[in-house]
């Protein structure tokens, strides 16, 4: 009991610690009001340099520079879509992890539910026209019905 | 034929062309997947204003690239991409094309050297120590090069070292059209 007790403590230190960060403590605002926005934005903000990651986990030398330019930016009183706008106006909509909602990515967004309509639109009409199509199929001679009927045992329950 | 039976058959075909199209255009010697296209093509170049490199006389701003045609490449010393391209520089710089060097973070006797060894290409050259002015032109690897014209627009970008083939294909056919 004192063993499981003692790993599951060791387990939630391990889960429940601070993830590492790229963000290093000099960069850090006084002010954590501030510091809190520049985190949320470079959480947005992808860093070029490895593409996969943000400039809030990346330690790339450019990574760096735009978490120091967001925060310079943040403290000269810009707002969020300041910094971003000004983040983008120069790397393009390819910094955004999330792309933006604008008429060159209606498809990219709106693809999915398309499909799903299309999708639902096929079920429909397949099943209408199912229905709607008379069975073509002959009815049952009197010879089949009786062999069905022995078959079945005079359709009672056995 | 059912509809059934030619849209399935149909899609896949479509489909198989596209991504093949999308796989040749990736093949050897193709587009890298990996540049992202620069926004600032057909934009005003951007403001920045750099100071030399220390032990020369010159520096570089916005207003320094007004008025012809020009290349300006993002450089360092500690880039071996930048060496290799080096050659290439030198060549459209006998031919007569102007060029602009950014040297980026880097350290001024390093550049000097560099320089000394490979030769100088560039009519001026800014030293970015910090690497904002890069920031302002979105550069995000390096080398780097632009292509400018006479208006201050910035009309091409070219992301990485310029090979000898690229150099025949695109930047001396481009400098030579915006130099017209």
């Amino acid at each position: 009991m004192r063993a499981r007790a003692r790993l599951i403590l060791l387990l939630l230190a391990v889960t429940v610690a601070a993830p590492a960060m790229a963000v290093e403590p000099h960069e850090i605002l006084n002010d954590p009001a501030l510091e809190a926005r520049a985190r949320d934005i470079s959480k947005i903000l992808r860093c070029l340099v490895c593409q996969n990651q943000s400039i809030d986990d990346s330690n790339a030398g450019l990574a760096r520079d735009l978490r120091v330019i967001v925060r310079e930016r943040l403290t000269a009183g810009d707002s969020d879509d300041a910094v971003i706008a000004f983040v983008t106006s120069r790397y393009g909509d390819f910094v955004l992890l999330k792309p933006p909602f604008k008429s060159t990515t209606y498809l990219l967004w709106g693809g999915p539910g398309i499909i799903l309509l299309i999708g639902l639109v096929a079920v429909v009409v397949t099943f209408r026209r199912r229905a709607a199509q008379p069975s073509d199929a002959a009815p049952l001679t009197d010879d089949e019905m009786q062999r069905l009927e022995k078959l079945t045992d005079g359709g009672r329950d056995p | 034929m059912r509809l059934s039976f030619i849209l399935p058959i149909g899609i896949f075909a479509i489909l198989a062309a596209l991504f093949g199209i999308y796989l040749y255009q990736i093949g050897p010697g193709g587009k890298d997947i990996k540049q992202i296209p620069s926004v600032l093509i057909d934009k005003e170049l951007p403001e920045f204003e750099l100071p030399p490199i220390e032990g020369r006389g010159d520096g570089l701003n916005t207003s320094d690239l007004k008025g012809r045609a020009a290349l300006v490449n993002v450089f360092a010393s500690w880039c071996p991409p930048c060496r290799t391209e080096h050659p290439g520089l030198m060549q459209l710089a006998k031919e007569g094309f102007a060029l602009y060097g950014i040297n980026y973070k880097d350290k001024p006797k390093d550049a000097m050297g560099f320089l000394a060894r490979l030769g100088d290409p560039f009519k001026r050259i800014g030293a970015d120590a910090n690497g904002r002015a890069a920031i302002e032109w979105g550069v995000y690897g390096y080398p780097e090069s632009f292509i400018i014209d006479r208006t201050g627009r910035i009309r091409y970008k070219h992301i990485g070292p310029i090979m000898p083939r690229d150099l025949e294909m695109t930047i001396r056919p481009l400098l030579e059209k915006f130099s017209k």
